[in-house]
């Protein structure tokens, strides 16, 4: 079975070339119906490749498979190879698992959308490009799979590019991804520089060769690639603008795949990272500060889907604290709970929405658990999980990252701790708001709003009820809300299910061996539980009933610290005017004047030629004349001077 | 009994520089052609200057053929000149000057 | 000069009656070189232009080719310089011309000084050293045999090729003449002629009235006239110098 893993990829990538064949034959709903069998085949190619491997004993738990050759160029030797071990089938359980579950509840979402093939066209690509980031055995591999994820990302966050909002936010995404790229290209460039291969076996394998600095270097230089694909400090903004695509696109590609591209990567090359100490702290710090950044911007974030995006952002920093404080185990863990419930948050929201027929601001919305009821008690179950309350999945994950925080750099476990109350405290609000509290959206809509509906099905007149999403759509919120809530056993180690157990092999030597003792372990538990209840129940308790509290909105905190605005003085409006510079002076005066140039040269010289040509047979002869002489001339020195 | 036949070649020389300064410096159509002609006995001397001097025939043989072209080249070259006296009844060179660049 | 060229030339002292005909034909010869390039008048310049032709011949005596003084004298002397004068005559344009004005800036002076650093030049080059290569006695060694049966020989053999181009180029030539000069056939097509021919006084005589006939009518008669001299002069011409000798009397005279 191992050696049919390349089908992971490949039927996505069937789907793909199906839908851009035949998919806007197909139509609404075949095409997604379509896209789904694929992802869900590749689903259970992936299951059954995972049993395979559960039967390959550890320590050795791995499998390398080069498919072609396909760079052979004198020293640079890259193949096209898959690695199989329990990092990469974890990754893959989840993303073709979430991925499929997705697609489904887009036949819904997406229903009477006039490109609903497009969609499931880019959603097939996507999840292909994303398991060729994951299962490739070498940086190159990965990078095309980054690129191609950055890409159907643009693709599908510019989904309705009509909506000039939507457009730049592509733009704006993909570009901030670009940033980080070279970051990441210029750590590729490294490792090859220093160890003529990008296979990451080989390269672990040859640390020592690399030298210290350099490890430092190509660890810092992941981290820029990581900034940009995973929205860490300071290329985040594009995060929340990404929200302009739809809901099913933040669902998979803003929460559970894409950004976790960059927790996979830097967990793969933990080697790396457990050479250089001095990258890892910097990764954790990033972490971190992002996770606190980002947790005090969605306490006043108003669109639902932005609350959602800047929780993200915050869970993302968790993941690469752990991930600086060297546990990884934990990180993953974090990161498979975590896209589950904010699969689930996602597709929550998006039941919210499609109910609310396209409304999204939080201070449109109240009392929606007695009209949308399983989207409601779904959504609870998500909340509650990433508010860390036991004993659901997030309270073991976070639990998990803070206690290796505490033992690691008991500073930023502060960090830690304060963020963890202030995502319990805005989560509580959203739902507060937007579940809770009176039926503010049935009040008039005659103040325009800025959400304007390109999705909408219905006409905006009128104040329609508010209705549950259909079974295609909530079928997924069942199947996730339930993986949220169980998702912690995979903490209970010694157990079949332990996540610790099955990723060893994979980190080993470089596990980060936590040395708290029981006791801490307990009190540190506590710490976080107290916490979270408390939170929530703040959190309840002021915004369930009121809609408006100004002084726990500020607005700083409601324009993102202004980082856009800083980063546009800083860098937009300066290139805007090299730019200017370029298109008014170089282009028409330095350019077009060169090339110009040399034709006006040649017509000065040919107008200045052109008095030769008098048109008088004597002058001609004259010309004969001199020429004779010139030759005799030249006769007359060669008899001279030899 | 023989003159040095650099003598005659020197001759030939000044002959022929005297018929280019004709072609160069007179404006009269048939006149710069007697200058061609004069130019081209001069090529004749220098051509049977050196055959004698070599005891080559093949010097005057290429005079008999210059003559003959020369001979053919005043028949076309005069019908040139009528053909265009008839159009503009002026010989003068200055004149034809159409092909100014 | 003569040592530096490859062949031992007879070394004998020229004698003096060599050296006064060639003092005589030298002189002759520039001076009506200078003449043809300074007579105001054409028929002066033809004229000058004979008396080089005259002087060259002799010098062609002098050294030793007689047949071909006699040719240049009938052919050049006798037959072009003649079809120059018939055409000098003919367009009328024996005025005299203006040599002073100079209409082309810088021709006078460029054209001196170039012309005499030309001169200068081939006269130097001529103290060259050995500027003959290739083989001698190409065409025939000159034994002392009557001349016109060496070059006889030598053209029908040696240079036969080249001997018949030329035949071949003289009837293109005077094929060209005529094509030059003739009128373009609009004007010359027969009906028209007959036309002419019969047309009354009156009609000659009634201006442009929008009559196509009468116009027309009048110059083919001239031009057919004029087509016919210059026709007849060039045939003549073309005849004369193909035949060398023989039509030389008929023409001359």
């Amino acid at each position: 079975m191992l050696h049919l893993t390349y089908l992971i990829i490949l039927l996505p990538l069937v789907g793909f070339g199906v839908l851009l064949a035949a998919g806007r034959r197909l139509g609404d709903p075949a095409a997604g119906v379509v896209a789904t069998c694929f992802v869900g085949a590749s689903f259970v190619v992936s299951v059954g490749v995972y049993l395979a491997l559960l039967g390959v004993h550890a320590p050795v738990r791995s499998y390398d498979q080069n498919l072609w050759t396909w760079i052979p160029v004198d020293r640079l030797q890259v193949h096209a190879g898959l690695y199989v071990d329990p990092l990469s089938m974890t990754m893959v359980l989840f993303i073709t698992g979430i991925s499929a579950l997705i697609h489904l509840y887009s036949i819904g979402y997406m229903k009477g959308d006039k490109d609903f093939p497009k969609f499931f066209l880019y959603m097939n690509l996507f999840v292909a490009s994303m398991l060729i980031l994951v299962l490739g055995n070498n940086l190159l591999v990965t990078f095309v799979g980054w690129e191609g994820v950055g890409t159907c990302s643009y693709w599908l966050v510019s989904f309705w590019f009509t909506r000039d909002s939507a457009a730049s936010a592509g733009k704006k995404a993909f570009v901030y991804n670009r940033i980080g790229d070279v970051g990441f290209l210029l750590a590729i460039l490294l490792v090859f520089d220093k160890v003529h291969s990008l296979n990451y076996q080989y390269v672990f394998a040859h640390i020592g060769e690399i030298g210290s600095a350099n490890v430092t270097a190509i660890c810092l230089l992941l981290l820029v690639g990581v900034m940009g694909k995973s929205a860490q400090i300071p290329l985040f903004p594009w995060l929340a603008d990404a929200m302009e695509g739809p809901t099913p696109v933040s669902a998979l590609i803003h929460a559970a795949t894409m950004v976790t591209a960059g927790v996979y990567l830097l967990c793969r090359v933990s080697p790396l990272l457990h050479a250089s100490p001095d990258a890892a702290l910097t990764i954790a710090i990033v972490g971190a500060a992002t996770a606190f950044m980002a947790a005090t911007i969605a306490c006043a974030q108003q669109d639902i889907k932005k609350v959602l995006a800047y929780s993200t952002v915050s869970q993302l920093g968790y993941m690469f604290l752990a991930i600086g404080c060297g546990a990884y185990t934990a990180a993953i863990f974090l990161m498979v709970a975590h896209a589950f419930f904010k699969g689930l948050l996602f597709l929550g929201a998006g039941s919210v929405i499609h109910g609310l027929h396209d409304e999204q601001d939080l201070k449109r919305m109240g009392n929606l658990r007695a009209y949308l009821p399983i989207t409601f008690i779904t959504f609870a179950i998500g909340w509650l999980c990433i508010a860390a309350v036991p004993p659901l999945s997030g309270f073991w994950a976070k639990g998990d990252v803070l206690d290796n925080t505490w033992a690691a750099h008991p500073a930023l476990w502060v960090v830690g701790i304060v963020t963890a109350a202030l995502t319990a405290y805005y989560m509580s609000r959203l739902t507060g708001l937007a579940f809770f509290g009176k039926d503010r959206w049935a009040e008039s809509t005659d103040d325009a709003h800025e959400l304007d509906a390109a999705h909408a099905h219905h006409a905006d007149g009128g104040v329609p009820q508010p209705r549950e999403s259909p079974w295609i759509m909530t079928v997924p919120l069942w199947i996730l809300a339930f993986f949220a809530a169980i998702a912690g056993v995979m903490a209970i180690s010694g157990s079949q299910f332990s996540l610790a157990n099955w990723v060893d092999p994979v980190f080993g030597a470089d596990l980060y061996q936590n040395n708290l003792s029981g006791t801490a372990l307990w009190v540190l538990a506590i710490v976080d539980a107290v916490v979270a209840i408390a939170f929530v129940g703040v959190g309840l308790w002021l915004w369930s009933q009121r809609s408006e509290r100004p002084a726990l909105e500020a607005s700083f905190l409601r324009g993102a610290w202004y980082v856009n605005e800083l980063y546009d003085t800083v860098f937009g409006r300066p290139s805007e005017r090299l730019a200017a510079f370029c298109a008014d002076v170089v282009d028409p005066r330095i350019i077009d004047g060169a090339v110009n140039g040399v034709a006006g040269a040649f017509r000065g010289t040919g107008t200045v030629l052109r008095r030769t040509q008098t048109g008088y047979v004597r002058n001609y002869v004259l010309g004969i004349t001199f020429g004779t002489v010139v030759v005799l001339g030249f006769m007359l020195t060669r008899m001279w001077w030899g | 009994m023989s003159i040095n036949p650099a003598w005659y070649l020197s001759l030939s020389v000044v002959l022929f520089a005297i018929g280019a300064l004709g072609v160069l410096v007179r404006r009269n159509v048939l006149i710069m052609f007697m200058c061609v002609e004069l130019m081209l006995n001069a090529a004749n001397l220098a051509f049977v200057s050196f055959a004698r001097q070599l005891h080559d025939i093949g010097g005057q043989v290429l005079v008999f053929f210059v003559l003959v072209v020369a001979a053919a080249e005043v028949v076309v070259g005069l019908g040139i000149v009528v053909a265009i006296f008839r159009r503009r009844a002026s010989t003068n060179a200055d004149d034809l000057h159409l092909m100014k660049g | 000069m003569t040592a530096l060229l490859g062949v031992v030339v007879t070394t004998a002292r020229p004698t003096l009656p060599d050296i006064g005909v060639f003092a005589v034909a030298a002189a002759i010869i520039l001076a009506g070189a200078i003449g043809v390039v300074v007579a105001r008048n054409p028929v002066h310049s033809a004229l000058m232009l004979v008396m080089t032709l005259f002087g060259v011949a002799v010098l062609f005596v002098l050294q030793q080719a007689n047949f071909l003084a006699a040719v240049q004298v009938i052919v050049y002397a006798g037959a072009i310089v003649v079809l120059f004068l018939f055409v000098i005559m003919f367009l009328g344009v024996d005025r005299e011309e203006d040599v002073g004005a100079e209409r082309l800036r810088g021709q006078r002076p460029l054209a001196v000084a170039l012309v005499l650093l030309g001169t200068t030049g081939l006269l130097l080059l001529g103290q060259a050293s050995r500027w003959t290569t290739g083989q001698p006695h190409v065409a025939g060694l000159d034994t002392g045999a009557p001349n016109v049966n060496l070059i006889g020989k030598s053209l029908y053999t040696t240079y036969l090729f080249p001997f018949e181009a030329t035949s071949a180029l003289l009837i293109i030539a005077v094929v060209g003449a005529v094509v030059l000069a003739r009128r373009p056939p609009a004007a010359t097509s027969s009906s028209q002629v007959a036309e002419a021919d019969a047309a009354t006084p009156e009609d000659l005589a009634a201006p442009a009235d929008g009559e196509g006939g009468a116009a027309p009518a009048e110059a083919p008669v001239g031009d057919r006239a004029e087509s016919s001299v210059t026709g007849s002069s060039a045939g003549a011409a073309a005849g004369t110098s193909g035949d060398g000798e023989a039509a030389a009397g008929e023409v001359g005279g």
